[in-house]
């Protein structure tokens, strides 16, 4: 009797853990990864590779030096960060730059807040529109998706949204702008350039679906914004199809899945209620679309989950869960 | 050019006036009489706002304490008698001299001395290590040894031993608040006469099972044998419930109990000698043999007498 | 009638009934029993023997401390060793009276025979003098003494008596033994139970996992014929069986925060507990046995018993009797998984409500905890609609007053938080404690109205 265990109850745990909620992540990001690969070969891999190493170690160095609590050290979280960072960046991003989105990411943006679970924003987005507004020039160059594993010298241009902005800037209608560039509409939403995440909305979704079946996460906050911009984007388009885009557009270009799907609906920075999630997703979808047709940024999803990263504690105060008995 | 540059500063010097207005119009309308003194005595309390007075804070024990008018009630344990002196004085008032006390943890149940009868896994609080069971030892009032006290106290006076598995206060560090003796669900911290330079005699043990359970759950215990009650000599020691307790008012700390306690459970703390047990036993043993002596001479006198 | 279940969160363990197939055994009598003074909720019962005293089965042994108390009766034939403060299986100690036993010779009036008695007596003063004088309370883990629960306050009326055969706790079978085997004596107990309630509705509600108890019980209730009674056939989901879920799931009601089942019209009773009714009206025969499940992930199949015991034979008997504690065993329960209480002293003795002794393997032990991810998971899993991990930072916050705001008091502790927080925090362990500091709040500031 005296190793006899004594515990309260429950004596029983489910098989989740942090560990197995964040290996799943990643294996949901797998599928778009291999389609970056294969549109970006080695020099994504690269970008990759930097990431992944200094996400994971910056993190294990603070939890292990500065805080003196190795238990604060999560690795698979780190690399999910790491992974959604370098899904964020253009291929042809120094390495040092990487470098500085992952300091900034971990050590800033997560651990300074405590770590695991305590961060305020996204770590991975925050990293990003830190570099963005850092290094404006090397994070909109975008190469354009080639099958580089074979092609020496890859293409390099402005992003279609970036180009559609600068258009309507000087002026021109969006007919304009693509015949300007010899593009149509079609082959916009063929051979969209931009971050690795960006390019395939199917290897995406196939990851999300994953997701979903494993009960990760719920679909409502992709859903509410997908939904949101598709709003939108429709009325105005009809309104005025010279000035503003069309919905597969909006919902194709700048990240806008990856954004949905991957970064949006993180645990930590979004709201924990069903309601509050679709709030969330609607003030994200808003703020996108109001940056898009309004603001001076090409795209805004980062900017969008930023903002409303901030919204979370004040939603999650103003929906609680249903409870029972009690009208 | 010059033009914005005038109406900028037009514009914001005339916001600026307005929104002072503002400013002032509320302050005064808002403004709430407030008796100086309480300002005075929050300046002079420590600070800590650790609520050892039973007060929500430093402020308002000084509320309190002006409202009171005097300091009968009110105690500063963390400030102690200099601090309530100041107090006093801005009051206008007396103060009673207390007796300064400290945090002492009366329990011997190291790991080395009390057995562990099983293992606890769950929250690290002793609270609900004590609402679920009896613990793991065969102790049912010892420290738990999950820390609440340590998590209680503001000043950092209060560290778990990794060997003893206990509590351990520092004495400098300690000002009595109470906190710990009230987050400690055993009742095992007990606040004391912190006593002459420090010095003091206490029971550390308050388990109240009967003396063979007792030893068997633990080699330290108080066993409630009575050897120390018998043998003090200042009426200081009560056995009660299988335990002893030492009124530390009554204690001439002569350190005679901690001598013939056969379990080790009295603690004399901050002599400057270490204690020779055989001399102290000795010295008993004279004083009961004179005892005796004078006792036979007695019964001889009153013979010789009647 | 289709599937029935309650609206709010809950949990899918797997449901580990290894032990179904093993039949309702009788546990041999040991040479000393130790009857607990504590076995039921409310008042400690006071005994009425002495040290010496010569005592028979079925005798009453103790009398209820309070207005909530129960009767305590001799579970065997012999001499009262000794009355004092023995430890419970927490390790705290509780009053028990020792009895040796001497043969098996039962008290006077106690019919013993296997026959089913149909006939129900016409006197509700009689039934439920005859319940409270045999000592049932609620076996369903609460242990409410059964006749309280069975006398509606003045004003309210029973509508529907559910009788609660969804064990839903993983590993327990001995409820859904008993509704096998003795099928017959649930279904008369229920309609005791409904007549001393005024002929209200009954549902007999039984997990979907137990197809055999439902064919059972719906073949028993046809057979006999009792007016206004069916059976209802809930979703295996955890806490099915908890009285709260259970009326929501039954009668589309919930009860209010701080209220009764009887609010809305419900009297909740565990099926054990109209078999102990069942006896205690037809028989006469007081609460002395029930059947308990010796269980675990580390025991094989063989070794697994359900024992029809009598209350007050040591668990270390029991464990003895079945073979010893297994290999590979840490932690030892009795109760469910989900809610049972973890053995810390197995010399402890059985008590009206012991329904299990659960060995639990390695793989059961608590993981380190890590920060809490704000995944939600504990939010959807709970049955009341709470949110755990505010209440965990509430409660370390010392924040009281916002606990009951947020409704801490309301935590039935199931336990399906701690269950499904992926980073292993002691949610409930935490929030147990947050609903003691708040109960006790409410009960002073109705103490001082």
């Amino acid at each position: 009797m005296d190793k006899v265990i004594v515990s309260p109850s429950p004596h029983l745990h489910s098989p989740a853990s942090t560990d197995g909620i964040m290996r799943d992540v990643i294996i949901a990001l797998v599928p778009a990864l291999l389609v970056s690969f294969l549109f970006y070969g080695w020099s994504q891999l690269l970008v990759l590779a930097v990431s992944c190493v200094s996400c994971v170690g910056l993190e294990w160095l603070i939890a292990r030096y500065l805080f003196k609590r190795p238990g604060l050290f999560s690795g698979t979280s780190a690399l999910v960060t790491g992974i959604l960072l370098a899904m964020n960046l253009p291929c042809t991003t120094p390495w040092w730059i990487v470098f500085i989105g992952a300091l900034f990411a971990i050590g800033v943006v997560k651990m300074s807040f405590g770590g695991l679970g305590q961060n305020l924003f996204n770590p991975a987005i925050a990293g990003r529109v830190f570099l963005l507004v850092s290094f404006p020039v090397q994070m909109t160059n975008w190469t354009m998706p080639a099958n580089s594993f074979t092609a020496v010298d890859a293409v390099t241009g402005s992003t279609p949204l970036s180009l559609i902005k600068e258009g309507l800037k000087s002026g021109q209608s969006i007919g304009d702008v693509l015949s300007a560039n010899g593009m149509d509409m079609s082959m916009l939403l063929r051979d969209i350039g931009g971050s690795s995440g960006e390019i395939s909305a199917i290897a995406l979704l196939v990851g999300f679906c994953y997701l979903l079946i494993r009960r990760v996460v719920k679909p409502w906050i992709p859903l509410s914004i997908v939904l949101t911009i598709a709003l939108i984007a429709g009325i105005f388009h009809a309104v005025d199809p010279a000035h503003y885009t069309g919905i597969g557009f909006n919902l194709l270009t700048g990240g806008v899945l990856l954004g949905a799907l991957f970064m949006a609906t993180d645990y930590v920075t979004s709201p924990m209620s069903n309601w509050g999630g679709v709030v969330f997703g609607v003030g994200i979808g808003i703020i996108v679309m109001m940056i898009r047709y309004f603001g001076s940024y090409p795209e805004g999803m980062s900017f969008a989950i930023l903002i409303m990263n901030c919204f979370v504690p004040l939603i999650n105060r103003a929906f609680h869960q249903k409870k029972y008995g009690r009208a | 050019m010059t033009n914005t540059i005038i109406w900028t500063v037009v514009i914001l010097t005339v916001l600026g006036l307005l929104l002072s207005l503002v400013l002032f119009w509320i302050a005064r309308k808002f403004r709430v009489e407030e008796d100086p003194r309480i300002d005075e005595i929050e300046k002079t309390l420590p600070g800590a706002n650790c609520g050892g007075c039973g007060f929500a804070g430093c402020r308002a024990f000084a509320d309190a304490a002006v409202k009171a008018g005097n300091l009968d009630a009110n105690y500063c344990p963390v400030g102690g008698s200099d601090v309530m002196k100041k107090v006093a004085a801005i009051l206008g008032c007396e103060v009673s001299e207390a007796a300064p006390l400290v945090a002492v943890v009366r329990c011997n149940g190291s790991c080395a001395v009390r057995p562990r009868t099983n293992t606890y896994q769950g929250a690290q609080s002793c609270k609900v290590k004590a609402a679920l069971y009896g613990g793991d030892t065969g102790c049912l009032f010892g420290c738990l040894g999950c820390g609440d006290c340590v998590a209680a106290c503001q000043f950092g006076a209060l560290s778990m031993d990794a060997v003893t598995g206990l509590p351990v206060v520092d004495e400098s560090k300690c000002t009595a608040c109470g906190k710990c003796a009230a987050a400690c669900p055993k009742r095992v911290i007990e606040l004391r006469a912190k006593g002459p330079r420090g010095m003091r005699e206490y029971v550390g043990c308050i388990n109240k099972d009967k003396g063979p359970v007792a030893r068997k759950a633990c080699a330290a215990a108080c066993i409630g044998c009575g050897l120390c009650e018998k043998t003090c000599t200042h009426g200081a020691i009560t056995v009660a419930d299988n335990v002893a307790y030492i009124d530390a008012s009554k204690c001439k700390l002569c350190r005679e109990c901690e001598a013939v306690c056969p379990t080790g459970a009295i603690h004399g703390v901050n002599f400057p000698k270490e204690l020779d047990k055989e001399a102290v036993k000795k010295r008993i043993a004279d004083r009961k043999a004179k005892a005796a002596e004078a006792a036979k001479a007695e019964v001889k006198k009153e013979e010789s007498n009647g | 009638m289709g599937k029935l279940t309650f609206s709010i969160g809950g949990i899918h363990p797997a449901d580990s009934k290894i032990a179904r197939e093993r039949k309702i055994e009788v546990l041999p009598l040991p040479d000393k029993v130790y009857v607990s003074m504590f076995q039921h909720l409310g008042a400690m019962a006071k005994p009425v023997v002495a040290v010496g005293d010569k005592v028979k089965a079925g005798q009453i042994i103790a009398e209820p401390g309070g207005f909530i108390s129960a009767y305590i009766h001799s579970p065997v034939s012999g001499t009262v060793k000794s009355i004092g403060p023995r430890k419970d299986l927490a390790g705290f100690n509780q009053m028990h009276i020792e009895i040796a036993v001497e043969g098996d010779e039962w008290a006077e009036g106690i019919d013993l025979s296997p026959e089913l008695v149909t006939d129900i007596p016409e006197d509700k003063a009689f039934i439920l003098d005859r319940v409270k004088m045999n000592g049932v309370v609620g076996l369903g883990g609460a242990t409410f003494p059964a006749h309280v629960k069975l006398c509606p306050p003045p004003g309210k009326t029973a509508e529907c008596l559910i009788l609660n055969g969804a064990e839903c706790e993983p590993y327990l079978t001995s409820d859904y033994r008993i509704l096998l085997e003795r099928t017959d004596e649930i279904v008369v107990g229920a309609a005791i139970m409904q007549k001393v309630l005024g002929g209200c509705r009954c549902v007999i509600g039984i997990e979907e996992n137990k197809p055999e108890a439902i064919a059972a019980a719906r073949a028993s209730v046809a057979k006999l014929g009792y007016p206004n009674m069916e059976v209802a056939v809930l979703k295996k989901r955890y806490p099915q069986g908890g009285e709260k879920q259970l009326i929501d799931a039954v009668m589309h009601r919930q009860v209010k925060s701080g209220g009764l089942p009887i609010d809305v019209g419900a009297v909740v009773q565990n099926v054990a507990t109209s078999l102990a009714v069942y006896e205690a009206v037809q028989k006469n025969k007081p609460l002395v046995t029930n059947v308990l499940t010796v269980t675990g992930d580390c025991l094989p199949v063989e070794r697994q018993h359900n024992y029809l015991f009598r209350i007050g034979v040591p668990l270390s008997f029991i464990a003895e009797y079945a073979g010893g504690i297994p290999e590979g065993a840490v932690k030892i329960v009795s109760g469910g998984p989900m809610m049972g209480k973890a053995i810390a002293n197995l010399d402890a003795t059985t008590v009206k409500g012991s329904s299990s002794i659960l060995y639990l393997s390695g793989v059961t032990e608590r993981k380190a905890e890590s920060n809490c991810i704000r995944c939600g998971r504990c939010a959807d899993a709970c049955p009341m609609g709470l949110e755990p991990f505010l209440l965990k930072s509430l409660y370390a916050a010392g924040d009281v007053a916002a606990l009951e705001q947020n409704a801490a008091q309301d935590c039935i502790e199931c336990g399906c938080c701690q269950y499904s927080c992926p980073a292993y925090i002691p949610l409930l362990d935490n929030i147990r404690q947050a609903k003691g500091q708040v109960m006790a709040v409410i009960r002073a500031r109705n103490a001082k109205k």
